[in-house]
């Protein structure tokens, strides 16, 4: 081999296992898409059941806090959250095959700890303040941990992911100053910007 | 050309890799290296042994649950050689340009 190709080839070689050997970047673009998507999906749905035939910035027809209501939102929820993480989990894992790289390794268990800690702790804060009827806080607080999340875990995977956290966090600050606007904070923050965020990643990395 | 600075332990594209690993981690362990770089158990225990040698890393081994736990850690010594064989590189690179 000609010496100054091996040289290029040393330094190019130790740049790619430095940033793989404590950054996750298995990520997949398309499933922040979909995420968004089933993002958008649900807060159609969850218009259509508390708003409808009104416009989502106009009067509520049914009180969020009727107790069925509450439980019918919160199967929704659940049904997004499933639906988004395991596009997730299956577009990352084939992601990660295609490029030969291994999917639970220790960049990828670092980069989990470090997004569920404030996750779970907010998902957990917000279950315990809807058994408490504190309904008004939950859609900033969603929106707020899951852009502090998204912030500790961007550390260890793509920087860019740090962008979404603060652009999560901006909205669910204002949201919380706009009392009655929660599903249409929502919809942007878990809808429009995983789609933008998603189309960016895909276009940049893939 | 200057090779005062070229470290012979680090000809081998596998130490090369395992010491910016160890550089750029607090720590990593023998089968998370494996898997990163993707050679085989002998390959890497073997070019581990020669860092060793050169006491460029510092080896910990323990148990997780019943399985033994062998962990790298990056020693000073090793940090600095292994900066001054980056320089060297860059500066080679350098001189063929021109």
């Amino acid at each position: 081999m000609d010496k100054t190709t091996k040289l290029h080839e040393d330094l190019a070689s130790i740049r790619n296992i430095m940033e793989r050997s404590n950054k996750f970047l298995s990520l997949s673009g398309l499933s922040g898409i979909l995420a968004g998507t089933f993002a958008l999906s649900g807060s159609l749905a969850a218009y259509f059941l508390v708003y409808y035939p009104h416009s989502p910035f106009g009067f509520r027809v049914r009180y969020v806090n009727e107790r069925e209501v509450v439980f019918q939102l919160l199967l929704l929820a659940a049904l997004v959250l499933i639906a988004s993480l395991t596009s997730v989990l299956f577009l990352t894992i084939r992601k990660a095959r295609k490029k030969g790289h291994t999917v639970w390794n220790k960049s990828s268990r670092r980069f989990l700890l470090n997004l569920l800690v404030p996750l779970l702790t907010g998902g957990i804060l917000v279950l315990a303040l809807i058994s408490r009827g504190y309904l008004m806080i939950v859609a900033p607080a969603c929106l707020i941990f899951y852009g502090l999340a998204l912030i500790n875990g961007s550390h260890f995977t793509y920087s860019d992911v740090r962008y979404l956290g603060y652009l999560q966090i901006a909205l669910g600050l204002l949201c919380a100053f706009l009392p009655g606007f929660g599903l249409i904070f929502w919809a942007l923050g878990f809808g429009v910007l995983h789609i933008v965020y998603g189309s960016l990643m895909l276009y940049k990395y893939e | 050309m200057q090779l005062d600075d070229f470290d012979k332990a680090f000809e081998n594209r596998v130490r090369l890799q395992v010491m910016s690993v160890l550089v750029a981690n607090e720590s990593y362990d023998f089968v998370d290296l494996k898997e990163l770089l993707g050679v085989t158990d002998g390959n890497l225990a073997s070019h581990m042994k020669a860092l060793e040698k050169e006491a460029y890393v510092e080896v910990q081994k323990t148990f997780k649950g019943r399985k033994p736990l062998t962990t790298y850690l990056a020693t000073d010594k090793g940090r600095t050689a292994f900066e001054k064989h980056l320089g060297a590189l860059e500066k080679l690179i350098l001189q063929q340009k021109n």
